[in-house]
């Protein structure tokens, strides 16, 4: 079977003031037809490098990009991207947002919004509509994004952190909701977070990056929890508790070097 | 202090101020030590309050001649506005979307920028004639570069994962103009309202000052040239009534144009 999108041996260099600085190097990396697969990695080590290559957004340095067998050329139409800062247009309210995509494949304008409509309902924001994204609480533009992404159906969900800016209690919610929407019609995600907690209770499958420059992943694992998942409660079993050692252990000297460069960065 | 209150007093602060000019400038009334030799003096280089009142009241009501006046300076005002608003937001666009454009042009517009506008008031009176349009050019020299800073910036400033944002949605290069550009473009040319509407009604004015066969700035010129003081202040009170209300329906307008904003965008004075 092709896979969703593939990495092949993707570098990332870019001219910065003191030389040229390589993000990513030599990465290779499957993700499958509906597969959710986490990258975990050290802050700074190039993760959303790998997503933005992913999503056409920016072109390799050298390496090449296949989605579902074929070579991306542009930007990737059939990926959706949820970003990790503020990325609704403020000047429309939530459920021009949400059909904005609609709008730009010029599709009809009633049918556009009653689609629009049923999608805020499934993201709980039903009769928020007219609001505009300062009106809503941080939770709920998260909702929107996520609405804003799923209404174009996308075949391949990038997710650069999107929940890293919301409180625990909304962040289980939120993460809950993704997994239902997700297994009621299974997409390929690509989910970037720093919290391997979240990663291990979302995914199928946990790939961590080494710490930057010149990222590349250093170790994968399958996360074979049963599905459907609470992600409150599977962090509580001792399946879960034994994968996270496991992933933390090839983890931590990576995290130690990332931080330990964050702080040299810091002090140079 | 409460609001009732805080409109009292500044409504009792302006008529403190009058009935202080009225009464210094009362022939007799004040012991004459500054013009020792006519008592008159005052009256004549400051106006009387009294009098200024008498002249607006024929203005609007008994003579009821002042309105074309108004009407002419209004068509300025809100011509200039909008010629201006939509020069800048088209010119800002352009340059701030491309670079080669911007560098090529940036000195000429920080020369035009640093010229001091109103001395191409004759040329556009040459240009343009006595009538409202020489007005106009004048009042949009001067709307227009606030306009097309505000939205150079603004088109600068466009957050960059909005863009990717709508980009990833499908959005193609013309639509990223009409749906991310130009809305956040056009919010920074109502967050420049207040300064650019000021900007047109001076440029109206000052033209009309400098020439013209009507206009609230004609009266004023015309009674200077009588030396009637008291009617050139109440040409200035008008005036300043007058930018009152534009204020006031700027605010109005603005309020219900950025609903979306989470903060009202900053107001400059008329």
């Amino acid at each position: 079977m092709t896979a969703a999108v593939h990495f092949d041996n993707i570098t990332c260099t870019f001219a910065g003031k003191a030389g040229p600085y390589t993000a990513v190097k030599d990465v290779t990396l499957s993700i499958a037809d509906g597969e959710f697969v986490s990258v975990v990695g050290p802050t700074g080590c190039g993760k959303s490098t790998l997503l933005n290559v992913a999503a056409g957004l920016l072109r390799p340095t050298s390496g090449a990009l296949t989605t579902f067998g074929e070579p991306l050329n542009g930007i990737n139409r059939r990926a959706g991207y949820m970003f990790q800062s503020e990325a609704l247009m403020p000047w429309r309210s939530a459920l021009d947002n949400v059909t904005a995509g609609l709008e730009f494949r010029g599709e009809e304008k009633a049918a556009a919004r009653a689609k629009g409509e049923d999608w805020l309902s499934r993201v709980g924001l039903a009769g928020f509509g007219d609001r505009y994204p300062h009106q809503l609480s941080g939770g709920m533009r998260k909702r929107t994004s996520l609405a804003q992404m799923l209404i174009l159906d996308p075949k391949i969900l990038l997710m650069d952190e999107p929940f890293s800016a919301l409180d625990i209690q909304t962040r289980q919610l939120m993460e809950n909701e993704l997994l239902e929407l997700w297994s009621a019609n299974r997409k390929s995600v690509i989910f970037i977070t720093h919290d391997l907690e979240e990663a291990i209770s979302l995914s199928d499958r946990v790939v961590v990056l080494s710490a930057g420059p010149a990222t590349r992943p250093i170790g994968e694992f399958v996360i074979d929890l049963p599905r459907p998942r609470d992600v409150a409660e599977i962090r509580l079993t001792p399946k879960f508790t034994a994968l996270h050692d496991q992933i933390w252990h090839a983890m931590k000297d990576e995290v130690l070097k990332g931080y330990q460069q964050t702080k040299n960065r810091v002090v140079a | 202090m409460n609001r009732t209150k805080l409109r009292i007093l500044q409504a009792a602060l302006l008529v403190a101020i009058f009935a202080f000019w009225q009464v210094a400038t009362q022939p007799g009334l004040i012991p004459p030590f500054v013009w020792p030799e006519n008592a008159d003096r005052a009256a004549f280089f400051f106006g009387e309050p009294s009098k200024m009142a008498q002249v607006i009241w024929a203005w609007f009501v008994t003579d009821a001649n002042i309105y074309p006046h108004l009407w002419v300076t209004l068509q300025e005002t809100v011509l200039a506005f909008v010629i201006g608003s939509v020069l800048g937001l088209a010119i800002g666009l352009w340059l701030g979307l491309s670079p080669t454009a911007s560098a090529l042009f940036d000195p000429y517009i920080t020369a035009m920028n640093a010229m001091p506008r109103v001395v191409l008031a004759p040329i556009f009176m040459v240009w343009f004639g006595l009538g409202i349009w020489s007005k106009v050019a004048l009042g949009v020299t001067l709307v227009f570069f606030i306009v097309f800073f505000n939205v150079y910036q603004g088109v600068k400033e466009v957050s960059p994962v909005v863009l990717n944002n709508a980009t990833m949605l499908g959005a193609s290069r013309k639509q990223l103009l009409r749906f991310v550009y130009l809305p956040s473009a056009t919010s920074w040319v109502f967050s420049s309202l207040h300064t650019s509407v000021g900007m047109a009604f001076v440029g109206a004015v000052v033209g009309e000052y400098l020439g013209s066969a009507k206009g609230v700035g004609y009266l004023i010129h015309m009674a200077e040239g009588s030396f009637d003081i008291n009617t050139v202040f109440a040409g200035i009170l008008v005036l300043t009534g007058f930018a009152l209300v534009l204020d006031f329906a700027v605010t109005k307008v603005e309020k219900r144009l950025l609903v979306w904003r989470p903060t009202q965008g900053d107001s400059g004075a008329l």
